[in-house]
Parts: C-alpha cells; sequence; structure tokens
C-alpha cells in the first residue's frame, strides 16, 4: 500500500512537515531541526521506492489524484527520467537539511522555523513540479518553489533586497509568460494533461498551427527565464550570490536543474522530437545560444573576485551544456544532458559547500578567504577539488562523462560550434580553479589573518587564530564528504545510470 | 472587407488582452520607480487572467451551475452552460498572483528601509558606495 | 535602453497579433476549448458528486491537488511577508515613523463599521457555505470575511484589531486552514483511496461516496476559506505597520 501511495507522499511528506514546523515553532531550534531533516529524508525514501518500482516494472507510474482519470484529474508521473531527478532533488535537499545544522541558525537568529518552513516549501514545489503531469498543475508548483525561493533569498543581507526584487520581477515574467503558453495551448486543444496534450498536437491537423508554435515558444521562453539561459542570465549571479550560506547550497544547484528539466519534458512529452526540430527549426540558434552560455558563463566566472559570484557563474555556464545537449538532436546529446542534470546538480551542490565552509570559518567571501585552507581546512580542500575536477572534466568524476557524451552528440550533429564552447569553456575552468587552488596551496595564511583581524571579517571567527587547523563542523563536514563521494561512484557507475535510467527516457524519434 | 471586420471583432479579446500584456510587460521592464514596476507587474498577471477567462465564453450558454428542470431533474445538456475549466484555473492564478503581490511589496519594504528610496537608479547608487 | 524595450516589445506584440489568425474567435461554441474537456465535466460532474456548481467541483474535486497548492501559495506568501519584514533588528525599529494612532474619535466611521462588519462576517460563511449551488466558495468567502477585520482595522486602528485577534491565532489559523485541506486529503488516502480521493470519507461519515464528494468539497473549501482569511488578515498586519504589528494606518 505505502508503495502505491509513494508518488504522492514524496511531494505530501515535506508539505505536512512544512505546515507542522509553522504550527511547532516553539519547540525550539533542534526539533525544527529534526523535522526538517525527517521531512527531506522521508521524500527520499519514497523517491527511491518510487524509482526503484518504476525500474523493476520497467514502465512509468501514473499516479490519479483523487482518483480521477487523467485528462479530467491530474496525474502525476513517474518515469524513468522524473524518478531519477526526483531522487536527485530529494537528496540533495536532505545533505542540504544536515549541512544547515549551523549556518542556518547563524544566518537566522529568530524564525528558525519559518526558515525551514520555506525550505520545505521550497522542496515541495521542487519535487511537485518535476513529478506533475499536469502543465497547469506545473506552474503552481512553479510559482510555489519561486514564491519559496523569494521568500529565501531576501533572508540574506542589506543588498539581498534589490537583488530579490529583480529576481521576483524577472521571475514573475518567466512564469507569466510559461501560463501564456499554456493559455495557447489550451485553445488550441482543450486539455492541460500532457500525455493529451502530445496525443492532440501530433494530429495533423495542428501541426501548422500558428498559435501551438507560440504556445511553444511562450512555455520554453518562461522556462528560459527561470533557468538563466543566456541571455536572460543576469538576476542570477546578483540574487544567488548575496544570499545565505544554506540558502545558497539549496537553491543554486536544484531550482536550475528542474527547470533544465522542465524543459526537457515540454520539448519532449508535450511535443515531439518531431515536431521541434522539423515543424520549428530553431535548434540551430538554441545551439549558439547555448554555446554563448557556455563560453560567456565560465569567462564571467573566471573574472569574479567574490566565490559566489564566480559559482553562480559556473551554473549560468553549465545551463549552456545541458540547454546545447537537448537541441542537438540526437540521442547521445540527450543522455549527455540528462546526465548533466544529476552531474551538476552534484558537482554545483559540492562546490556551494565547501565554499559555504570556508566562508563560515573565514567570514570572507572574497578570493583571499582560500588562502591556505589546505593547511586549515585539509577536508574541505579535497573536497573542493573533487568538485573543481568534476567541473573540469576530469575522470573518473561523473563531469567528464556528461561532457563525453555532450561533446559525443554535438559531433554527430555537427555542431562543431559547441563543442569547440565546452573544450574551450573547460579550459578556462581549469585556469580558474588552477588559479583559485593555487591560492588555497600557496597563498598566505598570514595575510588572512591580518584582513580577518582588520575587522572584514563577520561575528566572532575574526578573532581566532586562523592558520591554526580549523575545520568545519562535522555537520557540514559529512555531507560534503557524500557529496563529493557521490560524484566519484556516479561517474564510476556511469554506464548502468545510462543504462538503466536515462536509456529508458530516450524520446521516441531519436 | 466584411472578413477583415470579422477578424477585428471576432477575435477582439486577444486584442485587449495582448495590448494589455505589453503594457504590463513595457512597465516592468522599463519604468525606474520599483513601485511602478510593480503596478506592470499586476496589469500583465491580469492582461492573462482576462485571456485565459475569455477562452471560457461561448454563445447561448449561461454560468456553469447545473440548472433544474421542472420535474427537478438536472438538466446536464453540455452546451447550454459556459466551459468552467479556464474559471477554475484563473481562481489559481488570481491567488498566486496576490501571493506574488503581497512578497513583492514586503521586499519593497525593505528596499525602501535599507536604501531609503524605491528609484532604481538610487538604489543602485546606494549599492555602489 | 527604453526606446530599445519598447521597440522590441512593440514587435512581439505584432508577432503575437499576427499569430492570432487561427485561433478560434471569441465566444465559439464549436472551439477546441469548448468541445474536448469541458462537456465531460458539465455532464458528469453533478452526477459524480451532486454538486450543481461545476466550477466548485472542477475546483474542489476533479482538480482539487491545483488548489490545495494554491491554499500552499498563499500560506506561503504569508509566511515569507513575516519572514522577510520581521528581519529588522530591534535597535533600528525606532528609527521608524508611523502616522499616530488616533483613539476615540470617528463616531460615525466606528458606527458604520459595527453595523457593516457583522454582516459582511455572515454573508461570508453564506459565500462558504453555499458555493455548491452558487457563485462562491472558499477564497471569495474567506476573502471577504478577511477584508471585515480589514475594514475593521481601518476603522480603529491596528492595535485595536491585534489585540482582538492576535498574530499567533492568525498563523495558526494559516496553518491550520492548508493542515485541514492537506488533512481530508490524506485521510482518503488512510482508507486505501488515492490522496484527495473524497469518496474515501464515504465509510467515515456513512453516506454514499457521491454524497462523499459533495462534503468533502465543503470540507476542503472551510480549509481554504480559513487559510484566506486569515492569510488577508497576516498580510494587511504586516504591510501596513511594516512589520512592526505597532500602529499601522
Amino acid at each position: 500500500m505505502m508503495i502505491d501511495q509513494a508518488p504522492a507522499l514524496i511531494i505530501i511528506f515535506p508539505l505536512f512537515i512544512s505546515l507542522v514546523l509553522t504550527l511547532a515553532g516553539s519547540l525550539g531550534p533542534r526539533v525544527a531541526y529534526g523535522l526538517l531533516l525527517c521531512g527531506m529524508a522521508g521524500s527520499l525514501l519514497f523517491s527511491l521506492l518510487a524509482l526503484g518500482q518504476v525500474v523493476a516494472d520497467n514502465q512509468a507510474i501514473h499516479y490519479r489524484m483523487g482518483d480521477w482519470p487523467p485528462p479530467m484529474g491530474i496525474e502525476l508521473v513517474i518515469d524513468h527520467l522524473s524518478g531519477i531527478v526526483l531522487v536527485l532533488v530529494s537528496a540533495c535537499a536532505l545533505l542540504t537539511a544536515v549541512y544547515s545544522l549551523r549556518t542556518a541558525a547563524e544566518d537566522n537568529p529568530d524564525r528558525l522555523h519559518h526558515y525551514y518552513a520555506l525550505f520545505a516549501l521550497l522542496v515541495t514545489g521542487l519535487l511537485g513540479m518535476t513529478a506533475s503531469g499536469d502543465v497547469f498543475n506545473l506552474y503552481v508548483l512553479l510559482e510555489i518553489s519561486a514564491l519559496s525561493s523569494y521568500g529565501l533569498l531576501a533572508r540574506g543581507r542589506g543588498p539581498a533586497y534589490y537583488a530579490t526584487f529583480k529576481y521576483l520581477i524577472v521571475g514573475t515574467i518567466g512564469a507569466c509568460f510559461y501560463l501564456l503558453g499554456i493559455g495557447y495551448l489550451y485553445i488550441m486543444t482543450g486539455s492541460l494533461n500532457m500525455l493529451d496534450l502530445a496525443e492532440i498536437i501530433s494530429r495533423p491537423e495542428l501541426q501548422e498551427s500558428v498559435s501551438i508554435k507560440i504556445g511553444f515558444s511562450l512555455m520554453i521562453l518562461g522556462v528560459w527565464i527561470k533557468m538563466a539561459l543566456f541571455p536572460l542570465h543576469a538576476w542570477l549571479p546578483n540574487a544567488y550570490s548575496k544570499a545565505g550560506i544554506t540558502t545558497a547550497c539549496l537553491i543554486a544547484p536544484l531550482m536550475t536543474k528542474v527547470s533544465v528539466y522542465i524543459m526537457l519534458r515540454i520539448m519532449f512529452t508535450v511535443f515531439s522530437v518531431d515536431y521541434i526540430f522539423d515543424s520549428i527549426a530553431w535548434s540551430q540558434v538554441v545551439i549558439y545560444l547555448a554555446s554563448a552560455a557556455a563560453l560567456i558563463g565560465m569567462i564571467s566566472a573566471l573574472a569574479q573576485r567574490d566565490l559566489r559570484m564566480m559559482l553562480c557563474y559556473i551554473v549560468v555556464a553549465e545551463i549552456g551544456y545541458m540547454t546545447g545537449g537537448a537541441w542537438v538532436a540526437n540521442a547521445a546529446g540527450y543522455t549527455g544532458a540528462v546526465y548533466h542534470i544529476l552531474a551538476d546538480g552534484l558537482m554545483t551542490l559540492c562546490l556551494f559547500m565547501a565554499v559555504g565552509a570556508v566562508i563560515y570559518r573565514t567570514g570572507l567571501t572574497s578570493m583571499a578567504a582560500m588562502q591556505g585552507i589546505f593547511q586549515r581546512m585539509p577536508i574541505t580542500a579535497v573536497v573542493l577539488v573533487i568538485g573543481a575536477a568534476s567541473i573540469i572534466g576530469i575522470p573518473p568524476t561523473c563531469g567528464f562523462f556528461s561532457k563525453f557524451y555532450l561533446i559525443q552528440g554535438a559531433a554527430q550533429a555537427g555542431a562543431w560550434v559547441f563543442v569547440a564552447a565546452l573544450l574551450i569553456a573547460s579550459l578556462v575552468a581549469a585556469v580558474m580553479f588552477f588559479k583559485l587552488l593555487e591560492i588555497a596551496f600557496f597563498g598566505d595564511p598570514q595575510a588572512l589573518e591580518q584582513e580577518a583581524a582588520s575587522g572584514h571579517g563577520h561575528g566572532e571567527h575574526g578573532g581566532q587564530p586562523v592558520v591554526a587547523r580549523h575545520e568545519a563542523p562535522l555537520s557540514m563536514l559529512i555531507p560534503m564528504v557524500i557529496t563529493a563521494a557521490g560524484l566519484i561512484v556516479l561517474g564510476l557507475y556511469t554506464k548502468e545510470v545510462v543504462e538503466f535510467f536515462i536509456g529508458w527516457s530516450i524520446p521516441a524519434g531519436f | 472587407m466584411d472578413e477583415i471586420f470579422h477578424f477585428i471583432i471576432g477575435k477582439y479579446n486577444y486584442w485587449a488582452s495582448l495590448v494589455l500584456l505589453f503594457i504590463g510587460l513595457y512597465g516592468m521592464i522599463a519604468k525606474n520607480n520599483l513601485m511602478k514596476k510593480i503596478i506592470g507587474m499586476v496589469i500583465f498577471q491580469t492582461a492573462i487572467l482576462l485571456f485565459f477567462v475569455s477562452i471560457g465564453a461561448k454563445r447561448g450558454a449561461t454560468v456553469p451551475i447545473i440548472e433544474f428542470g421542472p420535474d427537478k431533474q438536472p438538466l446536464l445538456e453540455a452546451s447550454a452552460y459556459a466551459n468552467p475549466l479556464p474559471h477554475v484555473l484563473i481562481l489559481t492564478a488570481i491567488v498566486v498572483g496576490v501571493a506574488t503581490l503581497g512578497v513583492a511589496l514586503a521586499v519593497l519594504q525593505k528596499i525602501q528601509r535599507v536604501h531609503g528610496t524605491i528609484e532604481e537608479d538610487e538604489v543602485l547608487e546606494d549599492q555602489r558606495q | 535602453m527604453k526606446r530599445l524595450t519598447l521597440v522590441i516589445l512593440a514587435i512581439c506584440a505584432v508577432i503575437m497579433l499576427a499569430a492570432a489568425v487561427d485561433l478560434p474567435d471569441w465566444a465559439d461554441p464549436a472551439s477546441p476549448a469548448s468541445t474536448h474537456l469541458s462537456p465531460d465535466f458539465l455532464e458528469q460532474g453533478y452526477g459524480e458528486t451532486a454538486t450543481p456548481n461545476i466550477v466548485t467541483v472542477v475546483l474542489a474535486d476533479y482538480r482539487s491537488y491545483d488548489t490545495m497548492f494554491e491554499a500552499v501559495v498563499v500560506f506561503a506568501a504569508a509566511l515569507i511577508v513575516l519572514v522577510v519584514l520581521r528581519h529588522t533588528p530591534r535597535k533600528r525599529r525606532k528609527m521608524l515613523q508611523h502616522r499616530p494612532v488616533r483613539e476615540g474619535r470617528d463616531t460615525v466611521l466606528r458606527g458604520a463599521a459595527q453595523l457593516i462588519i457583522p454582516v459582511m462576517q455572515i454573508f461570508a460563511l453564506y459565500v462558504v457555505g453555499h458555493g455548491h449551488y452558487s457563485p462562491g466558495g472558499g477564497f471569495q468567502g474567506g476573502v471577504i470575511f478577511g477584508a471585515s477585520f480589514i475594514l475593521l482595522a481601518l476603522c480603529y486602528n491596528l492595535k485595536f484589531t491585534i489585540e482582538r485577534f492576535r498574530e499567533q491565532a492568525v498563523l495558526v489559523c494559516v496553518a491550520g486552514g492548508v493542515l485541514l485541506y492537506a488533512g481530508v486529503g490524506a485521510v482518503c488516502l488512510a482508507m486505501g483511496w488515492n490522496f484527495l480521493g473524497y469518496a474515501g470519507l464515504a465509510g467515515i461519515l456513512g453516506v454514499g461516496e457521491v454524497m462523499a464528494r459533495s462534503h468533502g468539497i465543503l470540507a476542503v473549501e472551510v480549509g481554504v476559506g480559513i487559510t484566506v482569511f486569515s492569510v488577508m488578515m497576516s498580510l494587511y498586519y504586516d504591510l501596513a505597520s511594516g512589520g512592526d504589528l505597532d500602529e499601522g494606518l
């Protein structure tokens, strides 16, 4: 019985936790933390159960909400693609929840339980978006995750408010475009269910309909704004880099990856390969955009002096990789894009966690904070190296394999611009991380000590001797090490992941 | 001539909502005052709501509440009632819009407190210092 | 920059207006939207739920999962406004200035409010309760109910309202309404049906499946009503006073 209800429970469980956190706030931070962990662990458990069932039966689970049959009611669809994204999202959320013990309490001296309630709501929204089989339901959950992310980001300090406001305006434009796109599709088809829509759109009389094309363009444009594809990316680094440490770890890896997943859903579930690559011949333009995103993202990251800004621009570049992979229109590119959702979710999380730990210990967000961390925080430094290796694409980390598939797909499609962009972006990433690690390895810890002592640091850590070994607390180290190990394990089991999960989700027509 | 006339009159709901939509979008992008941006956002959202709700209209149909005949039997003629689905969607979208508006106003209040202004260029000026 | 924006938007507008060619005419009974799904709702809705208002049926039963998240959206908004505005350190609060509180005047205003508010509240309850048979339901009723309290706060002052309806109680209502909604869903799940399958309530209520759906719709509408009314109040409390809950407008 539990297994039958698992698709609903994945989403409902964190929702209940969020409500309970709001009501039971007076019970103290320990209880709130425990409840949050419990909620995220529950989601992960149910996601794994659902994915296990999908793999065992080799067919998608269709869960009817309220027992109504699909085109009339709303259904949740868990197939190989949404299953692995659900596991990714809930696992990352659980790791971040564990990590948040110290940082969230420090960023939120008051109202920690409300912060955690928003945390759980954000995860609810992301999981719900991933599992939804109804385009309008997806919009509602998109807004839930967007609203809770505005709330979480606005918990940052001073400049965060303006950055959040910009994000709110841009995010609303994105969501409204998506909604308007649904409107066009609904007018032309009369349906909201993804599979039903797909069936109606594939009818010959709608193949040349301008309105359907406008609807598709609006939905895709809305999702591109949400996932910060170049040139619509300007809001992302500003908003994410001013957030608190926990918020950045939660939002930066997950929001954009789920948006990419939605793009894949719209492209290949609602519409079809034939429709997108034949009726709408944009793919050349999109591949150029994706190449530009990868290059400009990485080069902008290289130019940053602020650690979190640098990571945010890496996120922008990675979005370019995934978009390019999805639009090169072949199985290898698709595999690369989906695999990169998993890989990038983990490696972005890994880097944000490691950098967050450094910021937590030093109180500085500039590159200077990295000086001598190999002596001060050896484990964090190793985690950072693994994350960096994955971003650059050094085997056996998973970043290598996703890039391998992406390049293979681009080469098959003859998209040499994208191949070049991927290779150059990797080189730029290598230069950037070697620069960073040079500071980390050879940097003078004394200089940092002076800087911290002169009052740039915030809070109580400023006065401590920073040269001495001063590793991050255990609550941060454990999730960091698990994530870093995950990068390597995912890399080693690439063949299995591609064979058992991604291979089954490759859309018909490739 | 007749066809053009029909084209303009027959689809006036789309014209009206699209014009409103772009007015709102322009306000959101081009206005300097952050409050005006929020007003633009509300116009933008309302335009989409109008777009949706106009889909529900059906000639010769009444509100989608089942009526009963003289013998207390429900009249279940689908062509007699307007399409209920857009109304439902709009109810949801209105609530989402209100929630976004509330959050936007709260963030705006904080901007006003931190920077002392709600003009975009002055906020940027203040941030640079 | 602004000119450029205007030009780009104008081009987009022209494209989208031109693309309206193959959209169906306004109120066309033969349009796909009116022929694909909506006849099913109109013809089956009453028989399956014993509720004549089909908008309510679709809102709270066929698409009740959406509506639950709609309630969650307003819940989230209340939570966020609270979290964002209460972030101010205490020492800054003294710097903020509000309008002075006026006490004991405006007899006409208060008299009018005393007359109107009870009527509004009873009407709000009617709108929630009668949502099965006439336009109305949890959102509309909740908004009217919340507006009655905001009227109270406007005619008296914020402090007066907060003394009668404490913020803690408002927050409990905000989460409680959503909890009621999701709780109904969870009860259905516990009875062996899918989440929000109100037919699962039949055993508990001692009625048939069709009537159980009707009662289920009422229960979730009440949950939505509670959430919406308390969120209205919560938003008003926080936005009107800048998060300080002192004097307000």
